[in-house]
């Protein structure tokens, strides 16, 4: 799975739906792959508005990329300065999440991710 | 400024109910000012009504239920009012512009055929057209078709001529060769409800799925939908309560991964998990609290959510939890003791299929952003006592209904927009949520929860059909 989607997924957990600690989930233990995949701006700034961008600050620094900015670009500067918009296509179109874990900073429940798939399924009483 | 001129779509003759619905989705997609002008059921031959050329052909480049697009330069019920609306449009269509072009003239006979001899006469009427370029049958500069719509089993009636005629300039063509090209037949990996490529991409075309777009499919499966939108640009997501059907047999290659490496798509691949629908880990606002922020940050993720949920009948329709857990306390306890096993299977209860339904809707409400599309597959019995409703949610606006009929029973293709919050009534949607939370209440067993499932193993026999 693209790094991308680790700023949609939460704890699945329902005691965990109303805490701002079950989002983003935390990497652990964490195996990455690196893909070569065209720049696409259009994507990028579709994505934009729609990233929880704190989230994405901490889970870039979590998997050891370099810190995001505090605030977020603005659509214009996204779109005029290629370095930004290169280091977010590579962090989040480029990198995939192989193997590792998802944890809730809420409950701790850990998601197991193998060969790229995390499993969200729960036990009875979770849900 | 140029004037609107008349167009010709010549569809294929199948999956008929999809077309037009396709047709007004990628005139969306293409910002086409769009005017149908006639089109039915019966006929593969639609006029309609655009301000120029490029948005023709951009229309329908594609589309996979229209073959090709013309320019309409006559029609009529004879050959002789065909030359007649010709002529007197000669000035509109400017002859002379291809007065020194290499042609190709066809005749295209819906249901029905011409000798040799016959067409070559039919084309020589034409011949006022003064066209002085060399013919070439292999890409010519232009290409003009005179259409015949003939009626149905017109050779064995004995029927000399079509009903009614066509003639137009070619301008450009649908995109029939995708389903080829992610036919299932040469799909590295499928299984028995893989989604078969055609459906799947007029699906994803209903669903404006297009470059620089993120889609999810919530049912994925094998796969079939995400691949259908990735194909068209889309970035796709996909889940499956069954983590075994994404990831396959990765020892013979054969898996979701793969099969978006058959077609050179991974880099449209966003991600997989699996997750149920109902306890979706996807994170969302509740619809109340997201009335229009002021910054435009609506917390909302995807532009299209397409899917053909379980029906319940090849497939159980389950969702993570327990039937009865006061029954069976041992099963909840074990799952305490349990969950944090790796190879620990959490267990699952059957679910109601209207429940989810409602419950794909509700998660479209909050995951798609301002007219974003959800498109989903729901069967129902042909019969009408019996028939299912189509399902409705006050944020979500219904655009298109598609059928597919088999003997007792259809699916259908059902397509909505997600309405900005400013358009949502919502004294509308407090009364829903409270009918909701009523009838979440009722029915236990899987054929009470599924209208559907219990009509297909009677054999769709309604009651007034039953005997005795």
């Amino acid at each position: 799975m693209k790094v991308l989607t680790l700023n949609f997924l939460t704890c699945a957990a329902r005691s965990c739906k109303q805490s701002s600690d079950s989002f983003p989930l935390h990497p652990k233990e964490a195996e990455l792959a690196s893909d070569d995949v065209e720049l696409n701006p259009q994507l990028l700034s579709n994505l934009l508005p729609r990233l929880d961008w704190n989230a994405l600050r901490t889970t870039s620094t979590e998997l050891g990329f370099p810190a995001l900015p505090e605030q977020p670009p603005t659509l214009e500067e996204l779109e005029s300065d290629e370095k930004t918009l290169k280091d977010l296509h590579s962090l989040l179109m480029e990198t995939n999440l192989m193997e590792g874990k998802l944890v809730c900073g809420h409950c701790g429940h850990e998601y197991a991710v193998k060969e790229g798939i995390a499993n969200f399924l729960l036990p009875s009483h979770l849900v | 400024m140029a004037e609107k001129r008349d167009y010709l779509i010549r569809f294929s003759q199948s999956h008929e109910t999809f077309r037009l619905p396709e047709i007004e989705a990628l005139a969306v997609l293409e910002h086409v000012n769009l005017e149908v002008v006639s089109y039915n059921l019966e006929s593969p031959f639609c006029i309609i009504r655009l301000p120029s050329e490029t948005q023709a052909t951009r229309l329908i480049r594609r589309s996979i239920l229209a073959m090709s697009i013309h320019e309409l330069w006559g029609h009529g019920a004879t050959l002789p009012q065909v030359h007649t609306t010709v002529k007197s449009n000669s000035s509109i269509h400017n002859w002379q512009s291809y007065l020194h072009s290499s042609f190709k003239f066809t005749i295209d006979s819906y249901q029905g055929s011409r000798t040799s001899s016959k067409k070559i006469s039919i084309i020589n009427s034409f011949s006022y057209l003064g066209f002085l370029g060399p013919i070439k049958m292999k890409s010519p500069d232009q290409e003009f078709t005179l259409f015949e719509d003939w009626i149905f089993n017109s050779t064995p009636l004995g029927i000399p001529d079509p009903k009614y005629y066509y003639f137009g300039r070619y301008l450009g063509s649908g995109a029939r060769d995708l389903p080829k090209k992610l036919d299932l037949k040469k799909r590295r990996y499928i299984s028995t409800t893989s989604m078969d490529a055609e459906l799947a991409l007029i699906t994803a075309n209903l669903a404006l799925a297009a470059p620089g777009k993120i889609f999810y499919d919530p049912f994925c499966g094998t796969g079939s939908f995400p691949i259908a939108c990735a194909q068209f640009g889309a970035l796709s997501f996909g889940s499956d309560i069954d983590g075994r059907s994404m990831r396959g047999d990765p020892s013979k290659n054969k898996t979701l991964w793969h099969n978006f490496q058959q077609y050179d798509l991974l880099p449209n691949l966003g991600g997989t998990f699996t997750s149920d629908l109902t306890n979706s880990p996807i994170r969302r606002l509740p619809l109340s609290t997201t009335t229009s922020p002021s910054n435009g940050i609506t917390g909302r993720i995807f532009d299209g959510i397409v899917c053909d949920p379980p029906y319940g009948v090849r497939e159980g329709l389950l969702v993570l939890g327990i039937r009865d857990p006061s029954k069976t306390p041992w099963v909840e306890q074990k799952g305490k003791e349990m969950y944090k096993q790796p190879d620990f299977i959490p267990p699952r209860k059957p679910y109601s299929f209207l429940a989810m339904l409602d419950d794909i809707l509700q998660f479209s409400a909050q995951t798609l952003v301002d007219h974003g599309r959800v498109s989903f597959w729901m069967p129902t019995a042909n019969d009408e006592e019996q028939e299912l409703g189509v399902p409705e949610h006050p944020y979500l606006e219904v655009l298109s209904v598609c059928t597919q009929t088999f003997n007792k029973w259809s699916r259908r293709l059902i397509t909505y927009r997600r309405k900005p919050d400013a358009e949502v009534d919502q004294a509308a949607f407090k009364s829903y949520e409270e009918r909701k939370r009523v009838e979440i209440e009722q029915g236990k067993s899987a054929d009470e929860l599924n209208p559907f499932r219990k009509a297909y193993f009677e054999g769709f026999q309604s009651q007034s059909q039953t005997p005795n």
